[in-house]
């Protein structure tokens, strides 16, 4: 168990979800805008048109941006300092929010290569989403 | 489009920050109605051309604020509302103001920003716990909820840091270059008696050797919360007339709201305020070189920076250099922020934001006492909420 707050999968983000679990990424695609687009709506964004299909991406891609934090964001993170708060640009388009994980704070860059590391939470039926440096 | 410039900011108030409150605790309609009265009081007018109120929430209800206030002033209303925008709250409320006087709605409008969350405590009932989230949502569905406080990615700091830490790689960075913008603010607040600094200098080496809160933000670049309170009056030309200071006419304002967490930014350092300054210029009729104060929101000092870059007062990546290359104390080239902004003023929470309104229409009423710019006539104001994700822009000026 953990006491930091856990994503609680909506109606319509539940395929994302469920494909972190199987430790792939399916995020949604707009054929008419021939853009990905995250996180899960109902609609596409921009165009407000209903043509949402899921499509499993590598989930590679680039550091956009990161901070070390040595203050704890909030307390449930007081444990687990420095927060590697990162921002990573897909290939595939769009931005995640997420943290590194096996890295030196020293070591990162933005721009660096990054690879998805899923982590299963049993107890809550979640697996979140982190990054680390691409091999 | 735009406004004809016939409504002015005629009185104003600002209760001066406190890190710990000393005065008797207060509802926020309590506020509401002293502030209201200070600022009518300021302007030299009664309450009787009153007939427009624009809020923020209240405390004391989650809805119908603007008929709870019309009740609890005893003021009947033509045009009541809420705004909802973080920081650039203030900045919103003023231009809705004007719009509401040019239309010939309102004669008077109370546009007021209670900030002191020490409120009387309930014998009966618990204290409400405000929780950790802070502007960021936690509830089921909300997309924050789901993408992002899961990640620890909550609050204002590591997502303010994050965009510090992308312009860095963009256009370089410079940290004696945002130290320098606290340590001038700071001399602006040694000139404010009322600035929760008042009488606290510090020096370029200070801020660098301040905890690094968010790499690379340091302590001395980030607002410290406050108790306190702003509010001004905005009103039509008759009732100016009335008011015994300078009318502050609204000139220009332009508003832009794009995204929620900067995540999602299209550009995460090309920040909204581009827009809304350009279409705030544009109406006003007015270029930057016209500017004789700007006061410009910053809850950090990688805010100021780049809204001095996106409101086209500095090149786009050029903002290091400018603000080394200036002086921006109350005496210098480039008056900034000039009774020390809310760094060194203080943030009286959702008043902060007000702080930039009062700043800029205490200046060209020629009321800021030692930290004067001389003939100050024309300023500029920015506001901006949540992560520079909604950010409003004004051009006041004098006659």
């Amino acid at each position: 168990m953990t006491n930091k707050p856990m994503p609680e999968p909506t109606p319509v983000s539940a395929p994302f979800w469920q494909s972190l679990r199987e430790h792939r990424i399916r995020i949604q695609y707009s054929p008419s805008a021939e853009q990905y687009v995250f996180y899960p709506r109902i609609l596409a964004p921009r165009t407000l048109v209903d043509d949402l299909e899921w499509r499993e991406i590598s989930g590679l891609g680039t550091l956009y941006t990161f901070t070390v934090g040595d203050r704890p964001t909030a307390p449930p993170w007081s444990d687990s300092l420095p927060q590697l708060l990162a921002v990573v640009e897909w290939d595939a388009g769009p931005r995640v929010s997420t943290e590194i994980v096996n890295a030196q704070p020293g070591e990162l860059k933005v721009g660096m290569r990054v690879q998805p590391v899923f982590c299963d939470y049993p107890d809550d039926g979640i697996t979140l989403l982190r990054y680390e440096l691409e091999n | 489009m735009g406004l004809r410039g016939e409504a002015a900011i005629i009185g104003m108030v600002e209760f001066a920050p406190q890190r710990k409150p000393t005065r008797t605790p207060r509802f926020s309609i309590e506020q509401w109605a002293l502030l209201s009265a200070s600022a009518l009081a300021d302007a030299g007018i009664d309450a009787s051309s009153v007939n427009g109120l624009i809020a923020s929430g209240i405390s004391e209800s989650d809805r119908f604020a603007p008929a709870t206030l019309s009740e609890y002033l005893g003021i009947p209303i033509n045009y009541g509302e809420v705004v909802d925008l973080g920081g650039a709250t203030a900045a919103g409320m003023v231009w809705r103001a004007a719009v509401a006087v040019e239309l010939g709605l309102c004669d008077s409008v109370l546009v007021m920003l209670p900030g002191s969350r020490d409120f009387p405590t309930s014998s009966r009932r618990p204290a409400a716990d405000r929780g950790y989230f802070g502007a960021s949502s936690n509830n089921y569905g909300s997309p924050q909820a789901e993408f992002e406080i899961p990640y620890g990615n909550l609050g204002q700091n590591a997502p303010y840091a994050q965009i510090a830490r992308r312009y860095a790689s963009e256009f370089g960075y410079d940290p004696r270059s945002t130290a320098k913008i606290a340590v001038d603010q700071r001399t602006n607040a040694c000139a404010t008696p009322d600035a929760v600094f008042y009488g606290k200098p510090i020096t370029v080496e200070d801020v660098l050797a301040s905890p690094m809160v968010a790499d690379p933000i340091h302590l001395l670049e980030m607002v410290m919360t406050c108790h306190g309170g702003a509010g001004v009056i905005v009103a039509n030309a008759e009732v100016a007339k009335r008011s015994r200071n300078r009318p502050v006419w609204i000139k220009g304002f332009g508003e832009r709201i794009s995204y929620k967490t900067p995540t999602y930014a299209e550009d995460l350092l090309r920040s909204p305020i581009s827009q809304a300054a350009q279409t705030a210029f544009g109406m006003a009729a007015i270029g930057r070189d016209e500017v004789d104060v700007a006061s410009i929101y910053d809850c950090y000092t990688i805010t100021v920076l780049m809204s001095l870059e996106d409101a086209g007062f500095c090149e786009k990546g050029k903002g290091m250099e400018f603000v080394s290359s200036h002086d921006l104390t109350f005496r210098g080239d480039f008056p900034l922020n000039t009774a020390g902004g809310q760094l060194s003023f203080g943030q009286a929470g959702i008043a902060g934001g007000m702080h930039h309104v009062c700043d800029g229409a205490r200046q060209i009423m020629g009321r800021s006492g030692a930290a004067q710019v001389s003939d100050c006539n024309t300023a500029f104001v920015s506001g901006n909420g949540g992560i520079m994700s909604e950010q409003a822009a004004l051009i006041l000026q004098g006659d």
